[in-house]
C-alpha cells in the first residue's frame, strides 16, 4: 500500500506480521498437500508396484527374509503403512492365507492366459487389449469380477464426450447473453440481467442433475426419438447448465472491459450498434471470451454430480446417444466399494490425479491468458 | 472517463439535426438478427432458470409439511408418509457452520497479507495467488479424494493411533472432515472477495491513523478491518451457498446413507440434504411413488441455500448500518 512503518517496529507487530505472513502460506500448502495425497495414493501404479494377476509365481511364508518390503506390499496389497506395523509372524500367516487361495483357484481358471496378467500396466491401462474370449482387442474397464480390467481409454472418452457437449451447448448461449447484456442491453435491463444469470450458478449441481434425470430426460428423449433415455448428449446438456455461468461471467467482464473509447470512435464513425459489438468490441475482447470458454472447459471436467445422476455405463463409444462416464463419475461411484490400498482404490486416486492435472493446465492457460488480455487493454488505453 | 461528451463541441445549428438521423436509421436486417439472437441467447438462460425453479417449486410445495422437516425418518426413507428431512437439514447446517468457523480466520488473513503487508511485485505474492486462483479451479470430487487421503487416512489415523484409540474414532468419515475438505474448497472464495473489500478502503484512512500513531497491526485491527466487514461477511455468504449444496466433496468424507440419530459429536458422520437428493433420485426402488419426498427435499435444499444466504445479507445490511452511523 507503500506505507511504512514510520517508528521502530514492537515485538508484538513483529510477531503478527509473521504470523499473517504464515497464514497467508497455506493456500500454497493446501494445494501441494491436495497434489501430495491425491498422487501418493497413487504412486504405486506409477511405480509398476501393484499386481492384480490372479495367478502369480506364489511367495511362500518360508521364504520371506528373501524378498523386498516393496515385493511384499505388492504382492499382499497392503501399504507401506501397514507393513510397518507388521511383525513377521503376521507376515508368515498373511503368505500362507494367500498360498491358500492361490492354491483354491479353479484349473480353468488357471488355464486361463488373462489370469496371468497384472492387469495394472500403462499398456492395459493405455492400449487395447483382446481379452480370452473376446473377438478383438478392445478398451475395457470392468473394475469387479475375476479379472478386473482398468483401461481408462473409455474414461478419457466418456468425459471429453460429456465436455465438449456441454461446451457446445453453452459457449454460444453464454457468449450471446454476455454479448447482449454488456454491449446491447439498456441499463436498466442490465441490472437485472445479470445477477438473474448468475443466480444460475447458485443451484446446486445435485439439483441440476435431479432435474436432468426426472425432466429433462424425457423431455429431449421425445423432442429427438433416440433409444437409449439416459445418454451422453442429456449429461451434456445439463452439464452446459452448470458452466453457463461461469463462462457467462468472465466473458461479460471481458467485453466490458473493452475501453469505452472503442465502442464512441465506432458509433462516432457510422457504425451500427450491432457492426460496433461484433466487429470492434468482440474482437477486442476474443482473448478473454477464449479464457472464459478453457475456464468452462476446466470446470465442465471436474463436474460430478450431474454426469453420476445422469449416465453411468462405461461404453467405450463416441456416438452422443450412448451412455458414457466420465473420470468423475467414476471415482465418486467406485470408490466406496474399492479396498483402501487395492489396486482398484489406486487407479481411482491416479484418475483424480490426472483431472487434478487437467484442470490445473486449462486453469493456467485461462488465467494466463486474461492477465495478458488484461495488460494489453491498459497499455493501449 | 471524463464526463466531457462529444455534443459538447458540436457547433449549435448542424444540419441536419443528429438524433433525427440516428432515428432514422432504415430496417437493417442484420441489426435485427444480431440483437433477435443474442436477446435469445439471453432470454434462453433465463428461461432454463425459471423453468428449474418452477418445477421444483409447484411440484414440490405439496409435499412441505411441518412434519416432513421435523421428523428423523426410519430406515426405509423412501416412504411417503412416515420419512422426513430433519437429520439432513440439521448435518448440512452443521457442517457448512463448523466450515465457517474454519475458512473465514483462514481466508480473512491471507487476504489482510495480500493487500496490508506483501509487495505486489514479489515472487511470494505470486505465488500465493496463483495457488489461490488454482484452488478455485479444482474440481469439488478432487477435493474428496483429498479429504480422504490426508484428513482420513492420514491426519485422522495418526489422531488414533497417538491417543491409542482401540476403534477408529478419528480415521473414518466425520462431520469434522467434510467441513474441513469444504473449508480448503472455499478459501478462495473468503480470500477474494475480501481482498476487493479492503482494496476498496480509501488508503488515506490508514494513513492518517498511522499519522496519529497507531501501529499497523492497531491500523488494521481497528480501522481497516470494521470497514472491510461488509465484504468479508460477503466472502461468508458465497462460501456457504456454494458449499451447502457440494456433494462431491462429502462423499467419501462424512456423508452417511443413514443414520438413526442425529450427529452428536463431530467425529459422527451426518446425512446431507443433498447426498440424500442423490441418494433419493438414484436409489430409490420405485421413482414414482419417490418423487413427491424428492421434489419437497430439493425445495428443502434450495430454501436451506437460500435462507441461510439471507440470515448473512441481514447481517451485512446491519453492519452497514452500523458503520454509516460510526462514520
Amino acid at each position: 500500500m507503500g506505507i511504512h512503518r514510520g517508528h521502530q517496529a514492537r515485538t508484538g507487530e513483529w510477531l503478527a506480521e509473521k504470523f499473517i505472513f504464515l497464514v497467508s502460506l497455506s493456500a500454497i500448502l493446501m494445494v501441494l498437500l491436495i497434489f501430495l495425497f491425491v498422487a501418493r495414493e497413487a504412486l504405486p501404479i506409477f511405480f509398476g508396484q501393484a499386481n492384480t494377476a490372479l495367478v502369480q509365481k506364489p511367495i511362500l511364508p518360508e521364504t520371506l527374509d528373501q524378498h523386498s518390503p516393496a515385493e511384499l506390499q505388492a504382492y499382499l496389497e497392503i501399504t507401506p503403512d501397514e507393513y510397518a506395523k507388521m511383525t513377521p509372524a503376521m507376515l508368515r500367516d498373511l503368505l500362507s492365507v494367500k498360498v491358500d487361495a492361490q492354491n483354491d483357484i479353479p484349473e480353468d481358471f488357471r488355464n486361463d492366459p488373462d489370469a496371468h496378467i497384472n492387469t495394472t500396466e500403462w499398456q492395459y491401462l493405455l492400449q487395447p487389449h483382446r481379452w480370452n474370449d473376446y473377438a478383438k482387442p478392445e478398451y475395457i474397464w470392468q473394475p469387479v469380477g475375476q479379472i478386473k480390467k482398468f483401461n481408462i481409454i473409455p474414461l478419457i472418452v466418456g468425459t471429453l464426450k460429456v465436455t465438449l457437449i456441454g461446451l457446445l451447448f453453452a459457449v454460444p448461449l453464454a457468449v450471446g447473453a454476455a454479448i447482449y447484456v454488456s454491449q446491447l442491453a439498456r441499463p436498466r435491463f442490465r441490472e437485472i440481467l445479470k445477477p438473474a444469470i448468475e443466480l444460475l450458478s447458485g443451484i446446486p449441481s445435485v439439483v441440476v442433475g435431479f432435474f436432468a434425470l426426472l425432466v429433462m430426460a424425457t423431455v429431449l428423449q421425445s423432442l429427438f426419438h433416440y433409444q437409449v433415455r439416459l445418454n451422453a448428449f442429456v449429461a451434456g446438456i445439463a452439464l452446459g447448465f452448470a458452466v453457463i455461468p461461469v463462462i457467462f461471467s468472465i466473458a461479460e467482464d471481458a467485453l466490458t472491459s473493452v475501453p469505452r473509447n472503442y465502442t464512441q470512435a465506432a458509433l462516432a464513425l457510422g457504425a451500427s450498434r450491432w457492426q460496433t459489438a461484433w466487429q470492434i468490441v468482440l474482437p477486442a475482447a476474443l482473448p478473454g471470451v477464449f479464457a472464459a470458454a478453457v475456464l468452462g472447459f476446466g470446470r465442465a471436467i471436474g463436474e460430478t454430480m450431474i454426469v453420476l445422476m445422469v449416465c453411468s455405463a462405461s461404453v467405450m463409444s463416441w456416438s452422443i446417444f450412448d451412455s458414457a462416464r466420465s473420470i468423475t463419475t467414476t471415482i465418486a461411484a467406485e470408490m466406496a466399494e474399492a479396498v483402501s490400498g487395492g489396486a482398484h482404490y489406486r487407479i481411482l486416486f491416479m484418475l483424480g490425479a490426472l483431472l487434478f492435472a487437467a484442470t490445473f493446465v486449462s486453469n493456467m492457460i485461462g488465467d494466463f491468458v486474461i492477465h495478458r488480455f488484461k495488460q494489453k487493454l491498459e497499455g493501449k488505453r | 472517463m471524463n464526463s466531457v461528451t462529444s455534443s459538447q463541441y458540436l457547433p449549435e445549428s448542424t444540419e441536419p439535426p443528429l438524433t433525427r438521423h440516428f432515428r432514422a436509421e432504415k430496417f437493417d436486417f442484420w441489426s435485427f438478427f444480431f440483437f433477435g439472437l443474442t436477446g435469445l441467447a439471453t432470454l434462453f438462460i433465463l428461461g432454463i432458470l425459471a423453468t428449474i425453479l418452477l418445477n421444483i417449486i409447484i411440484n414440490g410445495w405439496g409435499g412441505l409439511s411441518w412434519h416432513f422437516v421435523s421428523t428423523i425418518p426410519k430406515k426405509d426413507f423412501f416412504d411417503v408418509h412416515t420419512t422426513g428431512v430433519l437429520p439432513m437439514i440439521v448435518g448440512t447446517t452443521i457442517r457448512v457452520i463448523v466450515m465457517t468457523l474454519f475458512v473465514i480466520p483462514v481466508g480473512v488473513i491471507t487476504a489482510i497479507y495480500l493487500t496490508e503487508y506483501a509487495a505486489n511485485t514479489s515472487l511470494v505474492t505470486r505465488i500465493i495467488r496463483a495457488a489461490v486462483n488454482n484452488l478455485a479451479g479444482v474440481p469439488s470430487i478432487v477435493f474428496g479424494l483429498f479429504g480422504l487421503g490426508f484428513f482420513i487416512n492420514f491426519v485422522g489415523k495418526n489422531m488414533d493411533a497417538l491417543f491409542h484409540n482401540p476403534t477408529a474414532v478419528w480415521g473414518q468419515p466425520a462431520l469434522i472432515w467434510a467441513s474441513l475438505t469444504l473449508a480448503v474448497m472455499t478459501m478462495p472464495v473468503v480470500i477474494v472477495a475480501t481482498e476487493e473489500s479492503l482494496k476498496a478502503i480509501p488508503p488515506g484512512l490508514r494513513e492518517a491513523s498511522l499519522a496519529l500513531g497507531a501501529t499497523k497491526l492497531e491500523t488494521i485491527l481497528k480501522i481497516v478491518l470494521p470497514q472491510a466487514l461488509p465484504g468479508i461477511m460477503t466472502g461468508g455468504i458465497l462460501a456457504v451457498s456454494r458449499a451447502a449444496g457440494e456433494v462431491a466433496p462429502i462423499l467419501f468424507t462424512g456423508a452417511a446413507y443413514y443414520m438413526a440419530s442425529l450427529p452428536a459429536h463431530l467425529t459422527d458422520p451426518f446425512m446431507d440434504l443433498g447426498y440424500h437428493v442423490f441418494v433419493l433420485s438414484t436409489q430409490s426402488p420405485n421413482i414414482e411413488q419417490t418423487r413427491p419426498i424428492l421434489y419437497a427435499t430439493v425445495l428443502v435444499l434450495l430454501m436451506l441455500t437460500f435462507a441461510l444466504n439471507l440470515v448473512a445479507i441481514i447481517i451485512r445490511a446491519r453492519v452497514r448500518k452500523k458503520l454509516r452511523a460510526l462514520g
